[in-house]
């Protein structure tokens, strides 16, 4: 006998004792997908069989049951099942769990399981045995009333044995069928338009009369493309019947697949005889199928009770339903969820016109497959959340929708005419520029920003970022950065060169040269490292346009935030004074033509470093300048003293004298990047990534693109600033020496380094991306970070053990995010994958790293 | 980072006993964190300096096996902190004892004494120094440290007084740090014993003796209390009866504050409405959870806040709560979250606070607030406060037009607040009913603004 079961869900096993059940789950399924309920009282109980063991047992089973089927996995309960009550909470957690559910009776005869009692080491007496051979064949009929459709009986020792096991895929489980699909929306009997649109995908269709007034339609594309009809086929358009013989010729014969809507169950419902409101142009359906032969009405019912409720596709990455499906209902099986595939989430409340209020289950999808559904008429199709509804309302006079998958376009031929006249007056357009997305955007989850975070990113495969960086980040996040729909994209952090090996500076071009030259990129550039502090500046061409693309716009049209996302000036004016200069500087070197795009990304210095980090200086630099001088003039004043007693002490005046002028070099290195900034003409503004504008992230472009274009946005403009760069061929060993001299002539004119690159935005070594910048500082600027006296050798030659690669690989993790979130900007993606990139960057720079490389 | 002591009694090369170091020499001495070296830059009859020079590694500060900093970039090698303290007490550690083997006399008498004090670290607090120095009898000059735009920040200081040098030690070890107030190690239980002893004789009646024992404490407030009763049970005096002027008291205020009110008016109109389960939304440090933890009727109870700092608070101050609660269990949970942003994990409870939230809130993100509020939560009861800003010309120390916090992005009028409030509860089906909270003035209103929304049907 075969036996045939779904390929996960719950097996029951039904039998009395000694009926060969543990034999036979042995021989056909892994342990591991084996619930026996002696071996979970062993578990609970160890010796004990007292009724609490049992019931402590099966309440451990359920809930390893529970999270199998959650996994789309087996489950097979090995006990007894011999009372419907002992069935029931499973079923109902098969139902819970949407989960098939397939019952196996073991019933070898009483004869059998009394001789199998015998072998066991502790027999049940006889009696029990009997009665449970009895209670068996009772349950056998109850079980359709318990709602377990699939059952099968193995009635001898026999059929027991022999029996073989095949495990069938659920029939919404097409996965296999990888397109490409030509999913088509609510028909509604529209049979001319939907010709049209089937002749405009390419189709052939054929028709050929048969007798009796019948005839028979193939469908056929040249490249193999395949139909899949959203359900909906019937009802208030003129030619239901053509439509449904159209539909399940291709269905049967042609490889279209059908997903069936809730007006098709209805008529199924009243060809079925069921008592059901002939409304919404069920009665010009019924009309029509009456004057059909009875075997088409026929045909009708069971081609549409056949249809499963909803379809996987293409390894899991299309579903298709005709009202949508969440992502915990996919490739299920219940009640709820042929439900939802033919009306959606509903709350069970109706509306002023008597349609029930349906709940938005697309603004808070998740999930990973894209959802292509109809059922609600739109006007035009937009995707929120990678779902799209394509019932564009043909027989409400709108048009017939196709998604081509996986190009995800869509084609339309308008109605001929209006057939029905809806119900609801139509939505009017809402007035809101907002794409369906942004609207949904417009409330971003904690669970994007909570606990351990995971990223795919197109350079470095799944980013991951502990709970740890996101608890410590939250905070910034929320209180102090600008308002996620601007937050498209935050820097990398940038790692120094190795230290060089000395003697005298402790960061020489070298190094940073070397670090390309051992990752096989032959081509960099070294550009100015301006002393400033880094800003982003997100800008669109006017509000309208920031409307439009960012789903947000303030006076200024565009922010300019910091590395940590936080707003760069605090008052909106200034800003929007600097945005401002930004745009102009953008129009007059005429970016937003050559781009065509109506906004930008730029990745910026803003100079003087105390236009932001004022307080900064004020609080700590200037201070440390203040006490050395303060605390080492009374130091060498008496040493002085001492020396002229005791000559001995000479050694220490010296070394206080050193100490001295370390501390003065210290007071002009970081006065140098102050100024102050009365105007928004005082402060300098050099773009050096033109990062990303309508349909592009520009990091397919070598950096000598960026900063000529950056060349360009400074020309003659009072604000911006070109920097000064130069592209070196490794391999030449006379442009490393003159890049060399140009660093060294840089940094003693008081500069503070430069920042080498690879020539292209994205090198790649054996595969692997490489570091996207590598600082290299002058002598003087480094005091700001490693202290006024770290030049002294006893303290540079400690300093030149610090480990960079760790903040190598961080820059590089952040760098792939960065990248990433501005890619899925760009897409269109749910503004949630563009945040959760950001705030992982975030949340890695809290990573404790060796204080201040 | 240098302390100089000179005397003028002759014959002044004894200085050189009373320190234990020999007037001719240098020496240099190991502190931890770096070396001392001791010299004198005069010795003769007349007159005789000792100096006391420091030399902090300032990389090993950083780098260190026990590391005191996080930044290389730092003020400590150069300034006279604690260090300094710490370096008194290896190098003189017999002076400052007030024991002089060869001079045991001279050790217990008062000589003119000049001790210079280089780069001591006050932070605009001009007077700091004064304070602490003359109630002991110095004659005290304070002058600006080098220039630069760091100016102010650090003072020279020349204290000049007749008094033994074990004294005049024990105070400069003691007051460095409390002028500096910043440890540069762990305060443990230990300092208070250090603090006993130095300030034996004379802390009790220093006027900034509160403050003295706050700073060299490190602001911890346990070992504060602590210190001020050993100070109180060596003077003799009721430690109760002090308690008032103790700023470390633990007394309450007379007075209750318009925080306390607030609270109060809350946890009293969610005991009228009676939900039995309440998340507080923006908790804090859970003092409005603590209350509510407290009465019976509330049997399920969150909090909601940015913080993750504030959070633990919370949970400490709730752990301490239910040790007072009488009743049936109570069920509480902590979220780090954002009421900007949908989290399920809030929604399910029966009526929510937003106690002084919303003026933390950007303005253009208020919609988006009340989406996740009144849309996503959904509670049956919502009580919301805000400051009234029509009151804030009554607070004498706010500056016209100025807000009550740093962090709040606006503050609204009764109109204002009445806007917004009313427009929320209709788009969102709730009914609301305005009040205030505190003392009532007739023609600006109470200085708190209260909202209590109901859900319909």
């Amino acid at each position: 006998m075969r036996v045939t079961i779904p390929d996960w869900g719950l097996i029951l096993m039904i039998g009395a004792s000694g009926a060969g059940k543990t034999t036979f789950v042995r021989k056909h399924f892994r342990a591991t997908e084996v619930l026996s309920s002696d071996h979970y009282r062993s578990v609970v109980a160890d010796d004990d069989r007292s009724r609490q063991t049992s019931t402590d047992a099966f309440e451990v089973m359920r809930e390893i049951a529970r999270r199998r089927l959650g996994r789309k996995l087996h489950a097979v309960i090995d006990a007894t099942n011999l009372v419907p009550e002992d069935r029931r909470r499973f079923i109902d957690l098969a139902r819970d769990c949407h989960a098939p559910l397939a019952a196996i009776i073991a019933d070898p005869g009483e004869r059998a399981c009394l001789a199998q009692n015998e072998q066991r080491a502790d027999p049940r007496p006889r009696h029990v045995i009997q009665r449970h051979c009895r209670t068996v064949r009772r349950s056998i009929k109850g079980l359709r009333r318990e709602s377990v459709r699939r059952w099968y009986r193995l009635a001898s020792p026999e059929e027991l044995r022999e029996a073989t096991l095949e495990r069938q895929p659920l029939a919404c489980n097409r996965r296999a069928l990888s397109g490409p699909f030509d999913i088509i929306g609510d028909v509604h009997g529209c049979f001319d338009e939907l010709l049209e649109l089937l002749q405009k995908l390419d189709y052939r269709v054929d028709r050929r009369d048969e007798a009796g007034g019948d005839c028979r339609f193939t469908l056929e594309h040249p490249d193999g493309r395949r139909p899949v009809f959203l359900g909906d086929l019937v009802d208030r358009g003129p030619e239901s019947v053509r439509t449904l013989r159209l539909v399940m010729d291709a269905v049967e014969h042609g490889g279209a697949l059908a997903a069936p809507g809730n007006h098709d169950a209805k008529l199924a419902r009243a060809l079925s005889g069921h008592d059901v409101q002939r409304t919404h142009g069920l009665d010009r359906t019924m009309e029509e199928l009456e004057k059909q032969p009875e075997a088409f009405r026929e045909r009708v019912k069971a081609f549409v009770k056949r249809l499963p409720s909803h379809y996987e596709l293409d390894r899991g990455r299309l579903v298709v339903a005709h009202a949508g499906m969440k992502e915990d209902l996919q490739g299920r099986i219940s009640r709820e969820v042929r439900d939802f595939a033919l009306y959606g989430e509903t709350t069970g409340e109706t509306d002023e016109f008597g349609l029930p209020v349906r709940l938005n289950w697309a603004r808070d999808y998740r999930g990973r497959p894209c959802v292509v559904y109809g059922h609600t008429p739109v006007t035009t199709p937009e995707w929120v959340n990678n779902t799209i509804c394509i019932d564009t309302g043909c027989a409400f006079g709108g048009r017939l929708t196709a998604l081509r998958y996986p190009e995800r376009e869509t084609v339309s031929v308008d109605a001929r005419r209006t057939y029905w006249e809806p119900a609801t007056p139509p939505a009017e357009p809402a007035g809101d520029a907002r794409t369906a997305q942004q609207q949904s955007d417009e409330l971003l989850d904690m669970k994007d920003m909570t606990g351990a975070l995971s990223s795919h990113t197109r350079l470095l495969g799944t980013v991951r970022v502990g709970r740890k960086n996101t608890a410590a980040a939250l905070e910034t996040m929320i209180r102090f950065a600008i308002d996620p729909r601007w937050l498209i994209y935050l820097p990398p952090t940038m790692a120094p060169c190795d230290a060089s090996p000395g003697p005298g500076l402790l960061e020489r071009p070298k190094e940073a040269f070397d670090h390309f030259r051992t990752r096989s990129v032959r081509h960099v550039i070294c550009e100015d490292k301006h002393m400033g502090s880094r800003a982003v500046v997100v800008l669109a061409a006017d509000p309208d346009a920031a409307l439009r693309r960012f789903g947000v716009t303030n006076d200024a049209a565009g922010v300019v935030y910091t590395r940590t996302g936080r707003r760069f000036f605090d008052d909106p004016a200034f800003e929007a004074l600097v945005i401002d200069h930004v745009r102009r500087g953008v129009a007059d070197a005429g970016l937003w033509a050559e781009l065509d795009t109506d906004w930008i990304c730029l990745d910026c210095e803003l100079m003087p470093w105390s236009a932001k980090g004022g307080g900064l200086v004020a609080r700590h630099y200037a201070p440390v300048a203040a006490a050395a001088a303060t605390g080492l003039d009374a130091a060498v004043d008496a040493l002085a003293a001492a020396c002229r007693r005791n000559p001995d002490n000479r050694e220490l005046l010296d070394r206080y004298r050193r100490r001295r002028e370390m501390a003065a070099a210290y007071d002009a290195a970081y006065r140098r990047y102050n100024w102050p900034v009365d105007s928004v003409e005082d402060l300098e503004i050099a773009p050096f990534h033109i990062l990303a504008s309508e349909g592009a992230v520009h990091v397919d472009r070598p950096h000598t693109w960026h900063m000529e274009l950056a060349a360009r946005l400074a020309r003659d403009h009072p604000v911006l600033a070109a920097t000064e760069h130069r592209t070196v061929d490794l391999d030449d060993a006379r442009q490393v020496e003159d890049a060399t001299r140009w660093w060294e002539t840089h940094t003693e004119r008081g500069a503070e380094g430069m920042v080498v690159k690879s020539l292209e935005f994205v090198a790649r070594t054996s595969g692997s991306p490489v570091s996207p910048a590598i600082k290299c500082r002058g002598e003087e600027y480094l005091r700001i970070i490693y202290g006024p006296e770290y030049t002294e050798p006893r303290n540079i030659e400690r300093l030149r053990r610090r480990a960079t690669g760790f903040k190598q690989r961080l820059a590089l993790r952040e760098f792939a995010l960065g990248i990433d979130a501005l890619e899925k900007f760009i897409q269109g993606a749910p503004l949630r994958e563009v945040h959760r990139r950001v705030f992982s960057i975030l949340a890695l720079e809290t990573e404790p790293i060796d204080p201040r490389l | 980072m240098l302390l100089t002591i000179t005397t003028t009694r002759k014959p002044a090369t004894d200085l050189g006993y009373l320190l234990h170091k020999h007037p001719d020499k240098t020496q240099t001495f190991d502190t931890g964190a770096g070396k001392a070296h001791v010299f004198y830059t005069e010795a003769t009859d007349e007159r005789c300096t000792a100096a006391l020079l420091l030399d902090i590694d300032p990389i090993e500060l950083v780098r260190g096996p026990n590391p005191v900093l996080h930044d290389y970039v730092n003020d400590r090698p150069y300034v006279s902190s604690s260090f300094l303290s710490v370096a008194m007490s290896r190098t003189y550690a017999t002076a400052l004892a007030g024991r002089c083997r060869d001079r045991p006399e001279l050790a217990k008498t008062p000589i003119p004494l000049e001790a210079r004090i280089a780069a001591v670290p006050c932070r605009g607090q001009d007077d700091l120094v004064q304070r602490l120095f003359t109630p002991l009898g110095y004659e005290t000059e304070v002058e600006d440290g080098a220039g630069g735009s760091g100016k102010g920040r650090y003072r020279n200081v020349t204290l000049r007084a007749t008094k033994t040098l074990a004294d005049m030690l024990a105070h400069i070890y003691v007051l460095l740090p409390v002028a500096d107030n910043r440890k540069h190690y762990y305060i443990g239980d230990a300092e208070v014993d250090k603090l006993m002893k130095r300030g034996r004789g004379w802390l009790d009646d220093h006027p900034e003796r509160n403050l003295i024992v706050r700073r060299y404490l490190g602001h911890r407030r346990a070992l504060t209390s602590e210190a001020a009763n050993q100070l109180d049970a060596e003077a003799g005096l009721d430690a109760e009866a002090e308690n008032a002027e103790n700023p470390a008291g633990t007394r309450r205020k007379e007075h209750p504050t318009l925080h306390d009110e607030r609270i109060d008016w809350a946890v009293e109109t969610l005991a009228r409405l009676g939900p039995a389960s309440i998340v507080d939304l923006g908790c804090g440090e859970g003092r409005l959870l603590r209350r509510l933890a407290e009465r019976p009727e509330f049997t399920e109870l969150a909090g909601a806040d940015a913080s993750a700092w504030s959070l633990e608070m919370a949970k400490h101050r709730l752990r301490k709560a239910r040790k007072n609660r009488a009743g049936p269990d109570l069920d509480v949970e902590l979220f780090q979250t954002a009421l900007t942003f949908r989290d399920e994990r809030l929604e399910g409870y029966e009526a929510a606070t937003l106690i002084e939230v919303i003026e933390h809130i950007e303005p253009n993100r208020l919609d988006t607030l009340e989406e996740v509020v009144l849309g996503r939560i959904r509670p049956a009861i919502l009580l919301a406060t805000t400051p009234n800003r029509e009151y804030n010309v009554l607070y004498p120390g706010l500056e016209e037009g100025g807000l009550r916090h740093r962090d709040h992005r606006f503050e609204w009028t009764r109109a204002e607040f009445r806007r917004w409030t009313e427009r929320a509860a209709e788009r969102r089906g709730y009914t609301v009913t305005i009040g205030g909270v505190g003392e009532a003035d007739d023609t600006r209103g109470q200085p708190t603004q209260t909202g209590v929304f109901e859900r319909c049907g």
